[in-house]
């Protein structure tokens, strides 16, 4: 299974635009994923049918059982998280800053703390009219999206793994859920924007996924706004030795297909070309070897 | 006070809102502006000035080879899987540890301290004599973005420190600011650096545009504000005047629309080369100073 993700390191350039339309173009024996756990927005394109869902644990929490502490403050002391907090003579544990640690199992002498599972979220395994889709949905607040990432990836190999091709949307950022969804990639399509902003945060994300070793494809999205900036996003490509594959001119199609529920492929137009064309420069260099 | 800007979906104008917004209330306020999206900061892009830096470090484990009697007690012990106890060595992968110190704890022939290790930097500067702005930087590779947030907050909340002050590794309790407007800017997402940056603020202004996915995102940042109980106001970037669905959602939860930005091509391009569109168009100036007085009025509450 060749294995791309698409990526961004600043939010909002237009992955998931991207990506849908992609999925739209690729060769049929595909499985799609979508690893921006924190804002799954894959599903908004694709209206997928869920055909299995299962709870996410994520990592366990602490619980105080407040009839056997007796209120020493150890827990509290050794807690690394400021998840422990005494309040009106109880020491309680707030489950947001829980890491899951443990610490405080092993320093209470009375044995009052004991790890309990808490739902962190949901994995979806659904069909859509392109190809079975691999997905989540994170609880507001939670912890662990990295965690949840790889079990989307998971839930992709398992079920699809004899597929030829594994697409995935990503999430922005280069921390936890980025290096979760990069790991055991074999390419990422990095979307970026003409803009400073974007350019700064095309060099962080790429030097992240350098570490990775993974064969890197770069698309100047909305090119057409800052064709200044977009020259300067080409020469850095160039100088690091990048495949600059695609340049999308700005194209009021992309929000009407996305307010219709579609891919901007569906449509006659300017971007659903650039993207075209982008994907026959992927193939060549990536598929076809 | 203290204002977070956050959204859910990435790209919906929350830099551009925090810039703005520092830059118009620092005309009559003292101001940190703190950039929490550590991972990918960008506010130091608008506001060019000399800084001074120091290292955000997190305490990681080291065996004493000559105490060792590689019993697997810590590998047992530790929740994330990143100690392996070998037959006569010990494997411990730093991307993994979240320095939670039970290794050091559970090892019972004190084999193990914990050193430093640099995972990113906090940077202060002054680009103004009201305006502070304080970045947090993850270092490329590095996952625990929640701890360099924490240190940018800390930091905002000091006085400024002397060149080269090292951090301890401390946690929480150190926010008390001295400024009379501290405006934290997340990342984007609904996950533990956005719960890190806007636990302690006053309010939450939550920036969003009328797409299908601004929508659907907004709904989870929403949720995230009021699992924390934080009051809150929504701004509508690059509206088009196509917002029924948006104000649909913000009556559904009672949230009011703060601000809108509408669509401008002007604004735009300010924004992409990195520069203020209050600075070029100063009638939003008064804008968002109206709109602080009416976010303290309102909701903020605090101090």
């Amino acid at each position: 299974m060749k294995r791309i993700a698409v990526i961004s390191g600043k939010g909002g350039t237009g992955k998931t635009m991207v990506c849908a339309a992609l999925a739209a173009i690729f060769p049929p024996d595909l499985v799609l994923g979508d690893c921006d756990v924190d804002a799954s927005n894959l599903g908004l394109i694709f209206q997928p049918e869920i055909i299995s869902r299962s709870p996410y644990y994520g990592l366990k929490v602490a619980e105080i059982d407040q009839d056997t502490c007796t209120r020493c403050g150890s827990c509290e002391e050794h807690c690394r998280f400021g998840a422990i907090r005494s309040q009106e003579g109880e020491f309680l544990v707030d489950s947001i800053r829980c890491e899951g640690c443990s610490v405080c199992t092993l320093v209470c002498p009375k044995e009052a703390v004991s790890m309990v599972q808490k739902v962190n979220g949901e994995l979806y395994y659904s069909n859509t009219r392109i190809a079975p889709l691999s997905h989540a949905r994170l609880e507001p607040g939670s912890g662990t999206s990295g965690l949840l990432v790889r079990e989307v990836r998971k839930q992709a190999d398992e079920r699809d793994g004899d597929r030829a091709f594994f697409l995935s949307d990503g999430p922005p950022g280069i921390g936890c859920p980025l290096i979760a969804t990069v790991t055991g990639m074999d390419a990422v399509l990095i979307v970026t924007e003409p803009s400073l902003s974007g350019l700064h945060d095309l060099k962080r994300v790429v030097t992240v996924a350098e570490g990775f070793g993974v064969t890197i494809f770069v698309a100047i999205n909305k090119y057409t706004l800052e064709e200044e900036i977009a020259t300067r996003i080409e020469d850095y490509c160039v100088e690091r030795g990048l495949h600059v594959v695609g340049k999308i001119p700005f194209d009021p199609t992309v929000i009407e297909s996305i307010r219709n529920g579609r891919p901007v492929t569906d449509y006659d137009s300017p971007a659903a070309d650039a993207i075209r064309r982008m994907w026959e420069e992927i193939a060549e260099i990536w598929v076809n070897t | 006070m203290k204002i977070a800007v956050a959204s859910g979906k990435g790209g919906t104008g929350k830099s551009t809102f925090a810039a703005n917004l520092a830059l118009s209330l620092s005309k009559s306020n003292d101001v940190v502006l703190v950039d929490c999206d550590v991972e990918e900061p960008n506010l130091h892009l608008f506001f060019d000035a000399e800084h001074e830096e120091s290292e955000v470090t997190v305490p990681v484990p080291v065996v004493d080879p000559g105490k060792c009697t590689f019993c697997g007690k810590c590998g047992d012990f530790c929740q994330y899987g990143a100690i392996t106890v070998l037959k006569d060595d010990i494997l411990i992968l730093m991307d993994l540890c979240h320095s939670c110190g039970g290794c050091r704890i559970v090892c019972p022939y004190d084999a193990i301290t914990e050193v430093p290790r640099v995972i990113g930097k906090v940077r202060d500067s002054q680009p103004d004599e009201h305006l502070r702005l304080v970045t947090g930087v993850l270092n490329e590779g590095e996952t625990h973005a929640p701890v360099v947030i924490q240190m940018a907050k800390a930091l905002a909340g000091s006085t400024p420190t002397p060149a080269g002050a090292v951090f301890e590794h401390q946690f929480r309790e150190l926010v008390c600011s001295m400024a009379d407007v501290t405006i934290y800017d997340s990342s984007p997402g609904i996950a533990c650096p956005v719960i890190e940056t806007v636990e302690g603020a006053d309010y939450v202004v939550l920036v969003t545009e009328s797409t299908p996915f601004g929508i659907h995102d907004l709904e989870l940042a929403i949720g995230v504000v009021e699992k924390l109980g934080i009051p809150a106001g929504v701004v509508i970037n690059r509206s088009d005047g196509l917002d029924e669905m948006t104000e649909e959602l913000c009556r559904r939860h009672s949230l009011e629309i703060i601000m809108r930005i509408p669509f401008d091509r002007r604004i735009a391009g300010v924004q992409n080369r990195g520069g203020l569109f209050s600075q070029d168009m100063p009638e939003w100036q008064g804008r968002f100073t109206d709109l602080y007085h009416h976010i303290r009025e309102t909701g903020g509450g605090g101090a």
